[in-house]
């Protein structure tokens, strides 16, 4: 049977892991290696690794730390952050990555997805949406959300997916950082609209919240989330141990 | 020395760092007379059918694995290089496959659930239906990460291993030294490392 996937995502800048990390047993707990090695050793089922840096130089940084990261962890890379050509799909994806998540870089080109999907396969491509409640509709915002670009978010998603997308993640703005549970209103709307994984982000604060999710909304795929993790608030392990018990499928 | 076939499709990083990460000696090739000279081969692939299939043709690679299959060379084909070891693949169209296995690839789309997503994508368990040297470090029930929405269908003996998405998948084929995995083992964490080790060790002799 198909698992429910958990994935920690590590936002990478100028090489070190940020948003904070405070994480039992690790000697230097802000390499992206080190912790990405230590959420693999867990049962973390993928990673996703995302790009914060502007610079070149921390552009190169980045896939530096990525190809040392897919040289030593087997198990599925997504990378993100700054992807707005194919030839960006092409750094990350020489360098180890297995799907490639774009947010603005869709938005700014609309080509891009359709593209991608074409040389890459569907597989390969995840949109990656920051949605927050405007005037009553759920609006897609832009630039790690901050701008609002007025399209309302569920048929951008549907389009993307039309296009060639083979995956979404939804990042919820509206609970993310507040750690009161997912946006399960936000992410049914979603579910119900495509036919492709949906992964849930925004909003974790608890085990209960991803018992929640998966019990709320049984056909999502995978819940993504940051500093739980980082911070040790939540252990993998401990996190997946208990949604077995709550007859929700696992990998342990 | 394991031969990695490359033809331009896909990503042959993760899976080189993987046998490295065992121990296996390997190397990624395009090269005639390096495959040739390899006690194994692996062949890759990610992407479309047709659009591998034609790149494996114009390399004139096809002919090579073809001729050192039968000779009796061990090969494993992944993913998309699994299905294309065999007779026919059904994505957008019909395809010639390699030949090398019985049965044909066919679409997920309409032979599935309607509440399942397409592809599937993630980590599912195995079931296995023989024993053979590549999963000898595989128990059944271990899980193994798919991402795939095209499945090999009527394998017959070759049937290896299945997982369960709505219906029974083929996750993994063998016809004595002609293997081949759906999933990625180089992406399946500690169990895809024991099926790299497993076929690393076989000592294939046909």
């Amino acid at each position: 049977m198909i698992t429910k996937r958990i994935i920690p995502c590590l936002d990478v800048k100028d090489g070190r892991v940020v948003k904070g990390v405070n994480f039992l047993g690790l000697s230097d707990v802000s390499s992206p290696v080190e912790l990405a090695k230590a959420y693999s050793e867990l049962g973390a089922d993928e990673l996703v690794f995302y790009d914060i840096t502007a610079s070149y130089e921390g552009r190169a940084l980045f896939t530096d730390i990525l190809t040392e990261a897919a040289s030593k962890i087997f198990i599925p890379l997504t990378v993100g952050g700054g992807i707005n050509t194919l030839a960006d799909f092409d750094r990350v994806l020489k360098c180890g990555a297995d799907k490639v998540s774009v947010n603005s870089g869709a938005i700014r080109n609309p080509s891009l997805i359709g593209e991608a999907a074409k040389r890459y396969g569907d597989q390969c491509v995840v949109i990656s949406c920051d949605v927050k409640r405007v005037d009553g509709e759920f609006r897609v915002f832009a630039k790690g959300g901050r701008e609002d670009t007025g399209m309302e978010a569920i048929s951008w998603i549907k389009h993307c997916v039309d296009m060639g997308a083979g995956e979404v993640v939804v990042n919820s703005i509206d609970t993310d950082g507040v750690k009161g549970g997912f946006d399960i209103e936000m992410l049914r709307a979603v579910r119900k609209t495509v036919k492709v994984p949906v992964i849930a982000s925004g909003g974790a604060g608890s085990i209960q919240h991803f018992i929640d999710l998966f019990k709320e909304i049984p056909d999502i795929d995978a819940g993504l989330a940051a500093s739980v993790f980082h911070f040790g608030e939540i252990e993998i392990r401990d996190l997946k141990e208990k949604l077995r018990e709550n007859g929700i499928s696992v990998r342990l | 020395m394991i031969a990695i076939v490359d033809y331009g499709v896909g990503n042959l990083f993760s899976l080189s760092s993987s046998l490295k990460m065992i121990g296996a000696d390997c190397v990624v090739t395009s090269d005639e007379c390096v495959i040739r000279a390899a006690d194994k081969i692996i062949l890759p692939g990610v992407g479309a059918f047709e659009d591998a299939r034609a790149k494996l043709s114009a390399s004139g690679l096809d002919k090579v694995v073809i001729e050192e299959a039968r000779r009796g060379k061990a090969l494993l084909g992944i993913c998309l290089g699994m299905q294309m070891l065999f007779e026919k693949s059904y994505e957008y169209g019909e395809h010639e496959g390699l030949g090398l296995l019985k049965g044909n690839v066919v679409g997920m789309q309409d032979r599935l659930p309607e509440e399942l997503m397409i592809p599937h994508i993630g980590w599912n368990s195995l079931k296995i239906k023989q024993s053979h040297p590549i999963f000898k470090y595989v128990n059944e029930g271990d899980y193994v990460y798919f991402v795939h929405s095209y499945y090999a269908e009527g394998c017959e003996d070759s049937l290896l291993a299945t997982t369960e998405y709505g219906r029974e998948i083929t996750a993994a084929v063998a016809n004595g030294n002609i293997t081949g995995t759906q999933f990625h083992p180089e992406k399946s964490g500690e169990v895809g490392l024991g099926i790299l080790r497993a076929f690393a060790e076989w000592e294939c002799k046909i």
